[in-house]
């Protein structure tokens, strides 16, 4: 019996020193700082682009459309050949920190190391030791799918230079923990603004619009400053982290692509750093648009949006846009139909949609597409009405800016 | 030859509201489940969008979301002496197909039985004598009371949302609800429906007549409503596209709006559907099924082992999966041995449809539930003595829609096509509505369900052969409870009235109901049953048999408050039983 243990203990010493010879298999003693990196890349949603559809998780290969072209994302996961299987943490948190591949060559901001440039040293190893704890999975993507001149990665230089600051959080010692920790994972590792701040020409957010709404994809990342009228003004603290963790409040439900933000990764953050993330957008200040005059009811467009809305809208959201709880948005006073662009309004009335669905909510509602039946100026005379509305008041909406809209989702497949 | 699939803990034969309820409870308790579901996948977000869904033509007219009868029929005759021929087009009821099941297409009536119903044989005796029992009878008493039960009731109508008036909660009694009701814990979920003028004169009329109205609980919602799974639903617009259709506003309770969201969730749980379970599959010596066979949209087959088989098809579709797998004593009237097939019952219907000179009903602002009842008529609410029947029904004025294809009665002798009978529907649409009365089915010796000597399905498997028609006791009472809603109707003010009565044979032509129930019943004595009282098969214990197919005999009220009740039941026997698998009863 004993001898048999001996032997054991060897052939158990020897898988030890055949595991450590192979290059993608994590230290046997980091457990916790992997499932630590396991919840941080959940905040980070790293898995949203580091996945292909269909494709297995973290093994790359989606294409990220950017206004200069594709970039297919890399494989993260462990593999020798076409992952970061013979990458060091040093490697690793180079990349995070200065958008830097091992080689030195730069990465494309399309990766937000603008953002990620803030996370700890800590943190992003933790992150590394729990990618290295997934199965490698064998994908090569090509990683030159950008057009000339944009293949040029030298050019990223001079990108950087412009707009990019390298550097880990600082915290505000005049702010409460709660604040700074809500600071740290909006503008780190939750990239809020690569989405939520508007872009220059070049790509790059513009800081002095941090946060105050974006046009993506053809849909609206709203204003999330604490702007009354178009931004988190009349959310609750609580409000935002009913959002962020279940996909909805009483009445308003994320569709687009925050729904995918919600899936993968809020919906399954800890509520302590939700509501850290609540209280740090809710007391950083407020920006946005005047507010408007509402376009009176006797206007033409308005009565004719009316009449559309009675047929078409009303029998789920209500004749008074009250809509229903968890399942049908309410639209008066909804931070998407306040936005000064109306991008999703037209976006969700054209192409329909489904609402997040998560553990707590998980109906996950659909709006059906009305762009078969709805022509360009009747969604326009609709989305006029329901922005001007129940207390909303944006701006008109006219025929061509449906139409234009519908050309880039019919082209684009958004 | 079928290829073998890794074992799961739980295999489950079909995917509507019995399926998966218990997918989502066994795989919260971290079971492997796999679903198998002869139809296609179905959800509100996909496949109901209210641009399409309120399509009469093509789901009222053309069954879009029925089972096509050439993936599966039934023969039919109304006595052994007949030969049975196969049911070529689906008339008198309508199986589902596909993930939902009738839970998809169903109107939304739920019903709890009542609590003499569960024990009407002893009842029926006790209180009149053995004389009461018609001839031929195979009334028995169910083998679980209506106070195990209700437990079960009140997790299964809040599950659904259920909205109605409570009438008996813990004994006491509650104005506006259901006076004869079982005594309920609490409320139902949300309020009744909105009812219409047509329901106001009905239950006026019947109040005046010293009846006891209510409005009928209705799984299509008042209010918007969050289950306990946390799925949600939104108000019923009364849009009148409820029996037949798929609910596009998330406002009827399905397995689609209360139990898929969280189940497609489990990382446990896996469907497939499009693939039609052939067999239960036993080990040699019979007591133990090692699985089931399946074949799938491509005709392959697999074999899908499990410790675990849930029969969750149905009501007709179980009784003959168990049949082809060899499951139970197929029953045999001539020796009144056996048990498989033994104790088919459905549902009567009749009653009285009013003409009104000067109302103005709105038939197209309806619900498959919307209506105002009363029980005053069912069960044993009244005393049978004088009438020589058992049983009773529910009597009900409602409107389930007024849909323009289907919906458009005219009075007896208006020609049924050209301008007579445009005029006539032009100028009934709006002044007519009905009483009617659902009543129950007793079951017999000769009403049953075995394999056809002649027809087979497309596998090469014997159809099943119904063998069912009403008899003497049924008759007699649905055509007493047409005269009941004669007078009702007369109290409502209707200026004419004409009677409906059920004469003649059972026929599978007009639409009458998809109340098919009985086949594999539960009950105390394997002699007289499939089932032990948790639904779990006399003859192979790691089988539970679920639905309606479990009744013993049907009752005055539509059956899936109980079949949801009858599962949470099980689902608890079956949690005992998974801590040491065996059968749950000795004798």
């Amino acid at each position: 019996m004993r001898r048999m243990i001996r032997g054991i203990l060897v052939l158990v010493a020897f898988v030890f020193v055949l595991a450590a010879a192979g290059s993608a298999v994590a230290e046997p003693d980091n457990y916790v700082d992997a499932v630590r990196g396991k919840a941080l890349a959940t905040a980070g949603d790293c898995i949203a682009c580091h996945t292909a559809p269909g494709g297995k998780p973290f093994a790359g290969g989606f294409a990220l459309q950017t206004p200069f072209g594709p970039i297919m994302t890399p494989n993260l996961t462990p593999d020798d050949a076409t992952g970061i299987g013979r990458w060091s943490k040093d490697n690793f948190a180079r990349a995070v920190h200065e958008g830097r591949r091992p080689d030195g060559a730069y990465l494309y901001p399309a990766f937000p190391y603008p953002y990620y440039t803030k996370v700890t040293r800590r943190d992003t190893d933790a992150i590394y030791d729990y990618l290295r704890s997934l199965a490698p999975v064998s994908n090569a993507v090509n990683r030159s799918t950008l057009p000339f001149p944009f293949n040029i990665r030298r050019s990223m230089w001079g990108w950087n230079l412009l707009y990019f600051t390298p550097g880990y959080f600082v915290a505000d010692p005049k702010r409460s923990e709660e604040f700074n920790r809500g600071a740290y994972l909006v503008e780190g590792l939750g990239h809020c603004g690569a989405c939520h701040t508007p872009l220059n020409v070049f790509g790059a957010n513009k800081a002095d619009q941090y946060l105050q709404g974006n046009q993506i994809d053809n849909w609206i990342a709203p204003n999330i400053t604490n702007d009354p009228q178009a931004g988190l003004g009349n959310w609750s603290t609580d409000d935002i982290v009913q959002y962020l963790r279940n996909g909805q409040t009483r009445t308003s439900l994320a569709s687009g692509p925050m729904k995918d933000v919600i899936e993968n990764s809020t919906s399954k953050m800890p509520d302590a750093d939700l509501k850290a993330m609540a209280v740090y957008l809710k007391e950083r200040g407020a920006a946005g648009p005047s507010v408007p005059q509402p376009i009176p009811a006797s206007d033409p467009q308005m009565k004719i949006g009316a009449a559309i809305f009675t047929d078409t809208c009303s029998a789920c959201h209500a004749s008074g846009g009250t809509g229903v709880e968890h399942l049908f948005p309410r639209l008066a006073g909804n931070a998407i139909v306040r936005q000064d662009d109306p991008s999703s309004l037209i976006h969700i009335i054209l192409t329909g949609g489904r609402a997040t669905g998560t553990e707590a909510r998980p109906t996950s509602p659909a709006m059906p597409s009305l762009g078969y039946r709805l022509n360009d100026s009747q969604v326009a005379a609709v989305v006029t009405y329901i922005r001007n509305s129940w207390g909303n008041a944006p701006s008109r909406v006219d025929a061509d800016a449906v139409r234009a809209l519908r050309d880039r989702v019919s082209a684009g497949g958004n | 030859m079928a290829r073998r699939l890794p074992r799961k803990d739980v295999v489950i034969v079909g995917l509507g509201w019995t399926g998966s309820i218990m997918a989502l409870e066994l795989a919260r308790i971290g079971l492997e489940v796999v679903a198998i579901e002869r139809g296609p996948w179905r959800d509100t977000a996909a496949d109901f969008n209210i641009g399409t869904a309120p399509d009469e033509l093509r789901y009222a007219v053309r069954h879009d979301l029925f089972l096509r009868p050439k993936q599966e029929t039934l023969t039919m005759r109304n006595n052994p002496s007949q030969t049975a021929l196969p049911i070529r087009k689906w008339g008198s009821f309508l199986p589902g197909n596909g993930v939902g099941g009738a839970g998809v297409h169903w109107n939304g009536q739920t019903w709890r039985f009542l609590p003499d119903d569960f024990r009407i044989r002893s009842h029926m005796i006790e209180r009149y004598g053995e004389g009461i029992l018609p001839d031929g009878d195979h009334i028995q008493d169910w083998p679980v009371s209506y106070d195990e039960l209700e437990p079960y009731y009140d997790k299964f109508e809040y599950v659904a949302g259920i909205s109605g008036k409570a009438g008996n909660i813990k004994g006491v009694k509650q104005a506006g609800g259901n006076a004869f009701e079982g005594a309920r814990d609490r409320d139902y979920p949300t309020p009744p429906m909105k009812q219409g003028y047509a329901q106001d004169l009905f239950t006026k009329a019947a109040s005046g007549l010293g009846y006891h109205p209510f409005p009928r609980p209705s799984a299509n919602i008042s209010v918007a409503y969050t289950n306990p799974y946390g799925c949600s639903m939104a108000p019923c617009t009364y849009c009148g596209f409820c029996e037949r259709f798929g609910c596009a506003n998330y406002s009827k309770s399905s397995p689609q709006t209360c139990v898929l969201p969280a189940l497609i969730r489990e990382p446990t749980f896996e469907a497939r559907t499009d693939s039609e379970v052939t067999k239960v599959n036993l080990s040699k010596d019979g007591k133990t099924a090692t699985g089931v066979t399946y074949v799938d949209l491509n005709g392959e087959e697999w074999e899908q082992p499990a410790d675990l088989v849930l029969v969750c098809a149905y009501s007709l579709f179980n009784v003959r999966l168990l049949l082809l797998s060899g499951i139970g004593k197929p029953y045999d009237p001539s020796s009144n041995e056996g048990v498989v097939g033994r104790n088919y019952a459905y549902q009567t219907g009749s009653g009285s449809t009013a003409f009104f000179e000067d109302a103005k009903f709105n038939p197209f602002a309806a619900a498959g539930s919307l209506g105002a009842a009363m029980d005053d008529y069912n069960g044993d609410n009244f005393d049978h003595g004088p009438h020589g029947f058992v049983g009773g029904a529910s009597i009900t004025c409602a409107y389930t829609n007024g849909r323009p294809i289907q919906y458009h009665p005219t009075p007896q002798g208006t020609p049924t096509w050209g301008s007579q009978w445009k005029k006539a529907v032009h100028e009934t649409y709006q002044r007519v509505t009905n009483v009617g009365a659902q009543g129950s089915v007793m079951s017999y010796r000769n009403n049953y369900l075995d394999l056809d000597p002649t027809y087979k399905d497309p596998l090469g498997r014997p159809l099943m052969r119904m063998t069912f028609d009403y008899q003497e006791n049924e008759r007699k009472m649905a055509n007493w409870m047409a005269d009941r809603c004669d007078e009702i109707a007369k109290a409502m003010g209707a200026k004419t009235t004409q009677i409906n009565r059920l004469n003649g044979p059972w026929s599978v032509v007009p639409y009458q109901s998809t109340h098919n129930t009985g086949g594999a019943v539960m009950g105390s004595d394997p002699k007289n049953s499939v089932l032990n009282r948790y639904l779990q098969s006399w003859d192979v214990s790691n089988v539970f048999v679920m639905g309606a197919s479990a009744f013993p005999q049907n009752a005055g009220y539509n059956p899936t408050g109980t079949v949801g009740a009858l599962t949470y039941w099980s689902l608890d026997a079956i949690r005992k039983y998974l801590k040491s698998p065996a059968p749950l009863m000795r004798l």
